[in-house]
């Protein structure tokens, strides 16, 4: 079953071709890498898919409808975790649900039982400022969640964090994404964060870009701790090297 | 807070002595000079007067106040949200503040009269710049990052300034509304010392023209402490309405 589905997309800035007839796809309850070098079009392919930026060619389809353009569809999560300052995480978390119009109170109530499965007990009340760099990306990928339930868009949304976090907050995710049941698109320029949380990466490089290749990661999840230590983990990580 | 409050409170109190030592050892003669302690007096004595004239200007300070306040802001909205009227009024903007008021005051008693209107004309042309130009760049201050999240999630412009823009500009809101504070009640007395019937500023022309340096004085004192009550309020809402900006800086492991 698909979830998302890119179709033949292309676009160009003044002229310049940055992606080129990309089609990509995710399906339900898969964690899909998108690995490519830094300023290769991979966050210019997000904005399209959240319907910020309009494609030259192509169209991107959520459960087989058409949202091309529209923005309010699929939210997105970057690096940057964007938490409002002036607001406490619980209001952070709930703010899309108020902008869809439901009433604070309201919204809140709907918001609190997730916190506890989203590591982030205790933190309703505090401001983003007094949380650590990997609590506020939970806080930041628990408002995506409250946008849309099941289609999370992540660019590099751990890229800040230091290896340890990082390490933890992938067992973290991969653990959320099953509990929650969300089908993730995750863009990555680190070659072993793909290998080690994707179940399918796909290969963007190139100027414009383009899907230079598809590589289907076969370790059954949840992977085994020494998974990124194995002969395997190598063998993909030189495939996709030579691809690139 | 008592303890960095020292230093201040120490130079007050030491410039106070040297004042009253000069006063009293006859360096100066009082009628150029008064004491602090003849100030005192005469501000005890003149206390009911003062009362009744600070009543009229506050009121006038308040009104303009409000109002300045409230056409900046819808100046500050307008001219974000059009950029032509930005481009158009910003120079424009930046030209009423290079009039001195006490050039304009006296035109104001002229097209007014001497009742409240002119003090309180004058009190919106000196109050809604600071609120203007600080909320504008407030406004542009706001994360373009976040804007664009928002918008992904299907918000709305005004949502957008709601939970964006507006927050965003606080901080320049309250500097601004300090500033406007503290000219709202020299606006105010500088305009009824160019005319008027009532209020601390006509009272201060009355002493001036006694000679009564100590009722001076008092007034410049009262004045003063009016402008540090209302600007110490402003502060206080400030904090009210920031309240993530007292917060600890703490970090927690994850």
């Amino acid at each position: 079953m698909k979830k998302l589905e890119v179709k033949n997309v292309s676009k160009s800035f003044d002229g310049n071709p940055v992606l080129k007839d990309i089609s990509i796809e995710l399906k339900r309850g898969e964690l899909v890498c998108l690995l490519g070098v830094s300023g290769g079009g991979k966050t210019t392919l997000f904005n399209i898919i959240s319907g910020l930026l309009t494609p030259d060619r192509g169209q991107v389809l959520l459960d087989g409808k058409d949202i091309t353009d529209q923005p309010g569809h699929i939210s997105y999560m970057l690096q940057k975790d964007l938490l409002l300052p002036y607001r406490t995480i619980e209001d952070n978390a709930a703010l899309p649900l108020l902008l869809k119009g439901v009433k604070k109170k309201e919204a809140r109530l709907q918001v609190s039982p997730m916190f506890s499965q989203f590591g982030l007990e205790g933190t309703q009340k505090k401001y983003p400022s007094q949380l650590s760099g990997g609590m506020r990306q939970r806080a930041a990928l628990l408002r995506t969640y409250m946008f849309s339930k099941d289609v999370a868009l992540l660019d590099e949304p751990f890229s800040a964090l230091d290896t340890i976090t990082k390490s933890s907050m992938h067992k973290w995710y991969l653990n959320v994404m099953q509990q929650i049941q969300l089908s993730t698109l995750f863009i990555t320029h680190d070659i072993d964060e793909a290998i080690l949380i994707s179940d399918r990466i796909y290969l963007l490089s190139g100027s414009p870009g383009e899907i230079k290749g598809e590589i289907i990661i076969k370790e059954p999840k949840p992977r085994r701790d020494d998974f990124n230590l194995t002969a395997e983990f190598l063998e993909y990580k030189r495939k996709i090297l030579t691809l690139l | 807070m008592l303890k960095r409050n020292i230093p201040s409170v120490t130079a007050v109190a030491a410039l106070l002595i040297i004042w009253q030592s000069v006063c009293s050892t006859g360096l100066i003669p009082s009628y150029m000079l008064p004491s602090p302690i003849e100030v005192m007096h005469a501000f005890v004595s003149e206390f009911p007067l003062l009362l009744e004239n600070s009543a009229i200007t506050l009121q006038e300070a308040f009104i303009g106040l409000i109002l300045g306040v409230s056409i900046g802001f819808f100046a500050a909205v307008l001219m974000d949200s059009f950029n032509v009227l930005y481009k158009a009024f910003y120079p424009l903007l930046i030209i009423t503040q290079t009039i001195p008021s006490v050039a304009v005051a006296p035109l104001l008693v002229l097209w007014f009269g001497y009742e409240m209107t002119p003090k309180i004309v004058l009190i919106i042309i000196s109050t809604f710049f600071p609120v203007t130009v600080g909320l504008l760049d407030g406004f542009r201050s706001a994360d373009k990052d976040a804007i664009g999240l928002l918008r992904s999630m299907g918000a709305k412009r005004t949502q957008i300034f709601r939970y964006i823009k507006f927050p965003s500009a606080l901080p320049q809101l309250f500097s601004g509304l300090r500033i406007a504070a503290a000219y709202s009640v020299v606006g105010a007395v500088i305009s009824e010392w160019l005319g008027g019937f009532g209020g601390l500023g006509v009272y201060m022309t009355r002493v001036k023209k006694a000679f009564a340096f100590d009722k001076m004085f008092a007034v410049i004192f009262l004045i003063s402490a009016i402008s540090l009550a209302l600007m110490a309020l402003v502060g206080f809402a400030e904090k009210k309405c920031m309240p993530y900006r007292n917060t600890d800086k703490k970090g927690e492991n994850t």
